[in-house]
């Protein structure tokens, strides 16, 4: 008797899955966080515009990579402790404590899970900060990238990446990375979400595909 | 003599102890040419659109078996709340239990908070419900309604994501529908233009695709008003069959009558009262 495979059922492997380019960088005072908004089940795009930038306090955001259902749970978990743990604390949350809830829960079903989260914000005391996630570890960085597109523009950022740039530099070089990443990759594109956070508060913009940089594109 | 019986560990959630064996079974009785029944996928077109004045659900009602129509007619929309109602593709009794869950659950919610219920509240059930079972229920929806803040449309998918978005489509004849509404959707369509564009996106799915036929089921709900068009649209009438296979009484020609009477009495005769009160 020869081992039989488990059948799988068919809409079971048609998992949705937001490949997908996200990027958050710091600055002089602040963070930006820019992603793509195409959201793939197999080869099709289910949605076109999605805003995976997801907002979990008012100065800390997250941007979702890797299974679309397990990335937006993980994020609206976050989103709950984080409401509960800063009424506990009567103040705004750092963006650590941000980043090691997201990073628990990664962790803890790491082999369950496959989402990726990159946290980023603005507190009072470390102000702007980027925090990495992936697969359950938990490290700064002055910039991160993650998703399918993220492979196609890490030398660019390697390059091109200055510390403490102005805002609306670092803005340029976000829009300028999603832009390259999503003319190769095929898992990115739709239009681009940026997300600035600094002491002053939060701003959400969205750059269509039209109104997005060239590149020798021609 | 005492027997040492040792406490089983009971694993908790779905136990897949039995995939192996009916994998196994299956391979024997294919080799006798019997194949294991299919589960019922309702193989699907199903749709919604938000317009000016709330939203408006569509749907085709062909079930499935494999390769055999089960239903010419089923129901793909179904009730959650007076001002909430959901379409279901995937496998049909996942969809239609599912439903009825939070249909229940959101009945209970809406009593103990006093207010009609919110699509938002209806969305954050399902896709807790669906992640928790990690995909294994095939229940892919399309929910809409309009509650105090508004009209409200989402998708909700097996493994527990759900895109809020203003036209959605679902099911195997997802794509030829999304490109009717790639095409013709507009912001703040009057309901007569909404509701022919939902049933032009349907018919789409229903002609260009195997899984999905028969009529076009509409539901157009606004605030305090809920419109339940089963069917909108005959979209493929039944063919009438332009001759009459019956013989008219005589054409055999009767040669001879023979009646015999059957004499049956009564055996016994026993009365059981059944008890309905």
């Amino acid at each position: 008797m020869s081992e039989e495979l488990l059948a799988e059922p068919g809409w079971l492997s048609e998992e949705v899955k937001t490949g997908t380019t996200i990027i958050a960088v710091t600055f002089d005072g602040g963070v930006v966080l820019g992603s793509d908004s195409r959201v793939s089940a197999g080869e099709s795009v289910v949605n076109r515009v999605m805003n995976k930038l997801s907002p979990l306090h008012d100065k800390i955001y997250c941007a979702l990579s890797g299974s679309a259902a397990d990335a937006q749970t993980i994020a609206e978990i976050v989103n709950y402790q984080l409401d509960v743990h800063s009424i506990e604390v009567e103040d705004d949350p750092l963006v650590c404590s941000a980043a090691t809830l997201v990073k628990n829960i990664s962790y803890k079903y790491k082999e369950e899970l496959s989402a990726h989260l990159i946290v980023a914000g603005w507190d009072r005391k470390e102000g702007g900060q980027v925090y990495a996630t992936l697969s359950g570890l938990l490290t700064k960085q002055p910039f991160a990238i993650g998703g399918s597109g993220s492979f196609y523009i890490n030398g660019f950022v390697d390059a091109e990446f200055r510390k403490n740039m102005t805002k609306k530099e670092t803005q340029e070089f976000v829009v300028n990375a999603l832009a390259l990443a999503m003319g190769r990759d095929g898992s990115s594109g739709g239009v681009a979400y940026v997300v600035t956070i600094d002491k002053d508060g939060t701003e959400e913009k969205c750059i269509l595909g039209n109104e997005l940089p060239k590149f020798f594109d021609q | 003599m005492a027997t040492v019986s040792v406490c089983q560990y009971q694993p908790s959630g779905f136990s897949f102890e039995n995939c192996k064996r009916n994998a196994l079974l299956e391979a024997d009785c294919a080799k006798f040419g019997f194949n294991a029944p299919a589960a019922r996928k309702t193989g699907t077109t199903i749709c919604g659109i938000v317009f000016k004045d709330g939203v408006v659900l569509g749907a085709d009602t062909r079930a499935t078996e494999g390769m055999v129509v089960a239903d010419k007619n089923c129901s793909k929309i179904h009730y959650i709340s007076p001002n909430i109602y959901c379409c279901g593709a995937g496998t049909a009794a996942d969809t239609e239990m599912t439903t009825q869950i939070i249909s229940s659950n959101l009945e209970l919610h809406s009593l103990t908070t006093s207010r009609l219920p919110r699509v938002a509240t209806a969305n954050r059930m399902l896709k807790q419900m669906l992640f928790r079972y990690q995909g294994y229920i095939g229940a892919a929806l399309v929910l809409g309604g309009v509650d105090c803040t508004g009209p409200h449309l989402y998708s909700i998918y097996p493994h527990g994501s759900t895109d809020k978005l203003p036209y959605v489509t679902m099911g195997s004849g997802s794509l030829a529908a999304m490109a009717v509404f790639e095409d013709r959707f507009k912001p703040d369509m009057e309901e007569e233009e909404a509701k022919s564009l939902v049933r032009d996106a349907i018919a789409a799915g229903i002609f260009n695709d195997l899984g999905s036929g028969s009529n076009i089921d509409l539901c157009v709900i606004t605030k305090g008003k809920v419109d339940y068009l089963r069917p909108h649209d005959v979209a493929n009438n039944k063919g009438v069959r332009t001759g009459s296979y019956r013989y008219k009484r005589g054409t055999t020609g009767v040669l001879t009558k023979t009646v015999i009477p059957l004499n049956m009495e009564v055996v016994e005769e026993s009365i059981h009262t059944m008890d309905t009160s």
